[in-house]
């Protein structure tokens, strides 16, 4: 008698073959194009690319595939995934690369595994709900994004801001430059196995988002920086909380000096690895720590100064090796030309209103609105109708711990941007990876990816 | 950025006469808000780009696409055809300290543009951006694909005319409709 499947068993499993299940991985999974592909595949251009040469040729010269002195014959690499899931890669960063042994030869990063559209999103939001939008983009330099914003809205309706509204900016601005670098001190020490300064970063980024939340009410995504000022003062105390943090700082910064820059073991991580030149990194436009390295003595704070970054002291950080030791120096060095800024605008920080009484703009105070029916009415329209710069498009740049953070909007006279864009340094930042990562083991490539310091929310937005 | 002397390629630029717009290297400059502006469409473009790499201007900060189909109406100099697509660069020289933003007008019958990746090695993601985003085509360029969105995504999100609640979350797998 034949066996007979009683009814609810569920069919036995079709087997497939190795053939079959690679093919429906790969359908589950590829990005095709957008991959690292191998070597017959790609084109000429691409592969000097992803070579890390990116130096115009000279005129005349044509690439042809001889001109590429791989070490290497086709089937002596392979091709290595790293990511989207890996805790060195800083979020959801995919690394491909081809490798010979330990050593990488051609790198490709694909990115998009965090885009959430929040370009289109602002295309929906009213100008005075936008900085909602952009704080979630670098989520580690939430004030930055928010001022760039502001800034480009503000340089679209031609608002006026007080000298307080822009001091406090420049203060939050710093702070958070110093939290931000903090956890990329942090970060980085996860990455290149020193787990006692990953403990110690976090645990100082947290003094600062504490007086973050005292501030704003919130530790991340602030929505602090509003288009025509900050949306409150400064807390009674303020400074004794920023005298206090400034203190605390400088003085673990000296014991980071002890237990990182005097590490030979850390040292050797980094010291030559992913070197840089100068011409590479300017063509590539890159910016931030990253080109400073190199010793292109670019800062958007001082070359374009926004804010009031021309009122303050303070000294641009460049390198000399454009290494991953180098950029490591300069983040140290930064966030104590931080500190200093920071004291010197806690000391300078001028009295007034912290936001434009502009009435195209911002909303009239809370205690008008209780005597005043016009307040009220006016209150009502703006948050329901929202401003309306008149039309044409703006672009300002701005310095965030990263590079040159730029927000650039189209408007139609309407209320909400027409078109926004944000130019994101980690986006821009991360195509020096294929020219860091060249002929290094793997554990320089971890080493590298941690030194751009990109941010996947700035790089997808 | 007054302190930097001369604007770059200032041999060039002509001073306005009689209403004209001031010219650098044969496009209109405009002057907005504080920003110079060169104004450009396809065909001039890449010889544009080239004399202002001579110029000076190391580094190209930025590429990014604007689709102008529901605008109602943008201020061009004479000279330049309003097209719907706009492909927007934002130059830089740190010499100088100068920036320079340039406006390509590019039609919507053929979005294709010469890439600049020959230039500036470093526009080949933005362009790669702008192509994901707005369908815009830069020839020559090293790897135009999509960078953002999934690869076999289906329209180009920021257009004007993308209908957003058509397919609430396209994954792979999800069946067509």
């Amino acid at each position: 008698m034949t066996s007979v499947p009683a009814p609810g068993t569920p069919p036995a499993p079709v087997r497939q073959s190795r053939q079959q299940l690679v093919e429906l991985l790969k359908a589950k999974t590829s990005e095709g194009a957008q991959e690292l592909l191998a070597r017959h595949e790609t084109s000429i251009k691409e592969l000097r690319a992803e070579l890390g040469g990116v130096l115009r040729l000279p005129e005349g010269v044509a690439l042809d595939s001889g001109d590429f002195n791989y070490e290497a014959p086709d089937d002596e690499t392979m091709i290595l995934n790293l990511g989207p899931n890996h805790p060195s890669t800083h979020g959801v960063l995919r690394v491909m690369a081809e490798i010979r042994g330990e050593q990488v030869l051609r790198t490709k990063p694909v990115v998009g595994y965090l885009h959430t559209g929040m370009e289109k999103t602002g295309e929906e939001l009213m100008y005075h709900q936008g900085s909602t939008n952009v704080t979630r983009m670098d989520y580690l330099s939430p004030f930055f994004n928010e001022t760039a914003y502001c800034l480009s809205v503000e340089c679209l309706a031609g608002i006026e801001v007080p000298p307080r509204a822009t001091w406090i900016r420049m203060l939050m601005c710093e702070l958070n430059r110093i939290a931000s670098h903090l956890l990329w001190l942090a970060t980085n020490g996860a990455d290149l196995g020193a787990l006692n300064m990953m403990v110690y970063g976090w645990r100082d980024r947290e003094l600062l988002l504490a007086f973050f939340e005292k501030v704003t009410g919130l530790r991340m995504n602030h929505n602090y920086v509003r288009p025509g000022g900050v949306a409150a003062d400064l807390p009674d105390g303020w400074r004794d909380d920023v005298a206090a943090i400034c203190d605390t700082v400088e003085r673990r910064m000296d014991e980071y000096d002890r237990l990182l820059t005097g590490q030979p073991v850390f040292q050797e991580r980094m010291d030559g690895v992913g070197a840089l030149d100068a011409a590479t990194a300017v063509s590539l436009g890159l910016s931030g720590p990253l080109l400073r390295s190199t010793g292109v003595a670019y800062d958007v704070r001082r070359d374009f100064p926004y804010l009031a970054y021309d009122e303050v002291d303070f000294d641009v950080m460049v390198g000399t090796n454009g290494d991953c030791w180098d950029r490591f120096a300069i983040r140290m060095a930064e966030i104590r030309e931080s500190v200093k800024i920071v004291r010197q605008v806690a000391k300078a920080m001028p009295r007034g209103d912290y936001r434009a009484q502009d009435k195209k703009a911002t909303p009239p105070p809370r205690n008008r609105i209780d005597e005043s029916m016009e307040a009220l009415i006016l209150h009502f329209k703006l948050f329901t109708e929202g401003p309306r710069p008149p039309a044409g498009d703006a672009y300002v740049p701005t310095e965030s711990p990263r590079g040159e953070l730029g927000c650039y909007i189209v408007s139609d006279g309407s209320s909400r941007p027409y078109r926004l864009h944000m130019r994101t340094p980690s986006f821009a930042n991360l195509q020096a990876l294929a020219p860091m990562a060249r002929g290094g083991f793997i554990p320089d490539l971890i080493a590298c990816i941690s030194s751009i310091d990109p941010v996947l929310g700035d790089v997808d937005r | 950025m007054s302190e930097a002397g001369e604007p770059l390629g200032g041999e060039q630029a002509q001073e306005p006469q009689g209403g004209d717009p001031a010219l650098l290297h044969g496009c209109p400059v405009t002057e907005d808000r504080g920003h110079r502006t060169v104004h450009t469409d396809v065909e001039r473009y890449l010889a544009l780009m080239e004399a202002l790499y001579q110029d000076g201007f190391e580094a190209c900060m930025s590429v990014a696409g604007v689709d102008y189909l529901t605008h109602p109406g943008r201020s061009l100099p004479e000279g330049v055809q309003a097209e719907r697509f706009e492909v927007v660069v934002e130059l830089l020289s740190f010499s100088r300290k100068q920036r320079l933003r340039v406006r390509c007008q590019v039609p919507a019958a053929n979005p294709e543009l010469p890439s600049l990746f020959d230039l500036w090695p470093g526009s080949e993601a933005h362009e790669r951006e702008a192509y994901d985003m707005f369908g815009i085509r830069f020839s020559d360029h090293p790897d135009l694909t999509r960078i953002l969105m999934p690869e076999d995504w289906e329209g180009y999100p920021l257009r004007k005319d993308y209908v957003t609640a058509r397919v609430p979350v396209q994954f792979k797998e999800t069946p067509k409709p």
